[in-house]
């Protein structure tokens, strides 16, 4: 049996990259997710794997630091909490312009601004509509357990290295903080400079005779050129929209009304459809595990046969409109949620569903 | 089974470490748990409390409104908690510090006085240790064999040699809970 430990999701994402293989860390602490710099620096790698762990002077800083790493073709991440992300986002922008693989973890607190330090999913727009500037999308995966937290680590580094692309893993501070059991798994080894030259042919891993120079830019400033590139960067995506959908159904089966959440609101929502149908009310969820790309088609079935759909999100209601495009307003979709760092109860979940939806 | 429990008390009196404990405990025996600290500025100096969650299933919500049983450490804590316990519930206290003792007519009350034990034995340490052995002997959600194991394995191996003046609390805690109402 593999070793199991109690851990924090934040440090379960600290963990997970030290045995993903991982060859750099840079960032900056901020509440709710120090914990993976904290647990990091504490564990010292650079004796386990040889990992780099840097605490940078500014979050700007950490995200080009990951923008130089991405571009020799190494494993490299950051995390941050909202206020350290929005800083981060031209950092980001460069790198998915560039078409760098890297992980950026958001442990999400309460916003707009410097907000609460408690947990929100109000950064779901910037997340998966841009944040930085220009068409871009960042494959991104909302876990919902820090046995998640632990396993999207590999999988976001899979996924950024498939398509060359930046992934994001969009967690809250209640995952961020909470403790549970995490089954670890063993340690891969860092990529060799032979495997990254095999890898990943377009990094700079040094100019050798039998090819030209690889370069690392977002510039180019002949638009022929560049809307040729952008198309490329909208195949890609297509292509992620076409592989990559991930998501869990539970008690859909013979469900006439749908909860859709992502994250913590998930777990909320097990606990409502258990009192729901102690109730004898037959509800059923959809948690999206990709929120780019999103589970659109899966939904459109599930209109079919559910009479009305309640989001619930810790925020205004931002993924509720996705929600809405993807059942292209056949259904009442409705939305429920809390702001501010206030996680609603299960209870309180199940008045709003028989409130708006039944 | 599936246990819903709060732990709530001042900082510093080993909340967070007890749930852990407990959380360490149900690994050992094959559960689910989940650890949901409070966190923020009101845990310097303040209260702090622990949502823990034993199951033989996959745990849903790691945030729940009503618990199966409350352990309540001090008198903001009895406030806010007392008033969350399910019907038919438990709630077991300590009466240091506390001013207005628990009300409610409809859930089970123990009276567990840990503070005043711990410094009978001469150690404020094992104060944690001594509300879990109460805990315990009302709601054996683990087995001791696996609460000395759980103890192991939250503890860096240098305070090891501590684990025996633990078991002795939580077997104090056993002995001095005492029922206050029962539903």
């Amino acid at each position: 049996m593999k070793e199991l430990r109690l851990m924090k999701g934040n440090e379960a994402i600290a963990e997970a990259a030290i045995r993903a293989g991982v060859d750099g860390y840079f960032g900056y602490p901020i509440t709710p997710q120090s914990e993976v710099l904290e647990y990091l620096m504490s564990e010292q790698p650079e004796k386990r794997t040889g990992m780099v762990v840097l605490q940078a002077e500014s979050e700007v800083a950490a995200i080009n630091m990951v923008y130089g790493g991405a571009a020799t073709g190494k494993k490299v991440m950051t995390s941050s909490s909202s206020p350290g992300i929005s800083l981060k986002q031209e950092g980001i922008t460069y790198i998915a312009g560039a078409e760098l693989p890297c992980l950026i973890v958001n442990v999400v607190r309460g916003g707009p601004g410097l907000g609460t330090i408690q947990p929100a999913q109000s950064d779901y727009f910037q997340s998966v509509k841009g944040g930085g500037h220009g068409d871009y999308k960042l494959i991104v995966l909302a876990p919902s357990s820090v046995q998640e937290m632990y396993d999207f680590v590999d999988l976001a580094f899979t996924l950024a290295f498939k398509y060359r692309n930046p992934a994001l893993i969009l967690s809250d501070g209640a995952i961020g903080q909470m403790m549970e059991k995490v089954e670890i798994s063993d340690q891969k080894p860092r990529w060799t400079n032979e495997e990254i030259i095999k890898m990943s042919p377009w990094a700079t891993t040094g100019k050798t005779p039998d090819r030209p120079h690889n370069i690392i830019t977002s510039l180019d400033l002949d638009p022929s050129k560049q809307e040729k590139f952008n198309h490329k960067l909208q195949a890609k995506y297509k292509e992620i929209e076409k592989n990559e959908v991930r998501f869990e159904e539970i008690q859909t089966k013979d469900a006439e009304y749908l909860f859709v959440a992502y994250g913590t609101s998930s777990r909320i929502c097990q606990k409502s459809i258990q009192m729901a149908r102690a109730k004898g009310i037959k509800v059923g969820l959809l948690r999206p595990i990709t929120l780019f790309p999103f589970p659109s088609k899966r939904l459109f079935e599930l209109s079919k046969q559910v009479k009305g759909i309640l989001t619930v999100e810790m925020s205004a209601g931002q993924m509720v409109e996705d929600v809405k495009l993807a059942v292209k307003c056949s259904i009442p979709v409705e939305h429920y949620g809390r702001m501010g760092g206030i996680i609603p109860s299960p209870a309180e979940v199940l008045t709003a569903l028989e409130q708006k939806i039944l | 089974m599936t246990e819903e429990l709060i732990i709530a008390g001042f900082g510093g009196q080993g909340v967070l470490s007890m749930g852990k404990i407990l959380c360490y405990s149900g690994i050992v025996q094959g559960q689910e748990v989940t650890w949901m600290p409070s966190y923020g500025p009101e845990m310097r100096g303040g209260t702090a409390n622990v949502t823990v969650i034993l199951s033989d299933e996959r745990i849903s919500s790691p945030i729940v409104g009503e618990f199966d049983t409350a352990i309540i450490l001090n008198q903001q804590s009895m406030d806010k908690f007392e008033k969350t316990v399910k019907k038919g519930g438990t709630l077991i206290y300590d009466s240091n510090g506390i001013t207005r003792h628990p009300e409610r007519k409809d859930i089970n009350i123990y009276l567990v006085d840990a503070a005043e034990e711990a410094s009978k034995m001469d150690s404020a340490k094992t104060f944690n240790m001594i509300v879990l052995g109460g805990y315990l002997k009302i709601k054996p959600v683990v087995k001791m064999e696996n609460v000395v194991a759980g103890i192991k394995k939250s503890l860096p191996e240098r305070y090891h040699h501590l684990v025996p003046m633990n078991e002795k609390a939580i077997v104090r805690g056993a002995e001095i809970i005492k029922q206050i109402q029962k539903v």
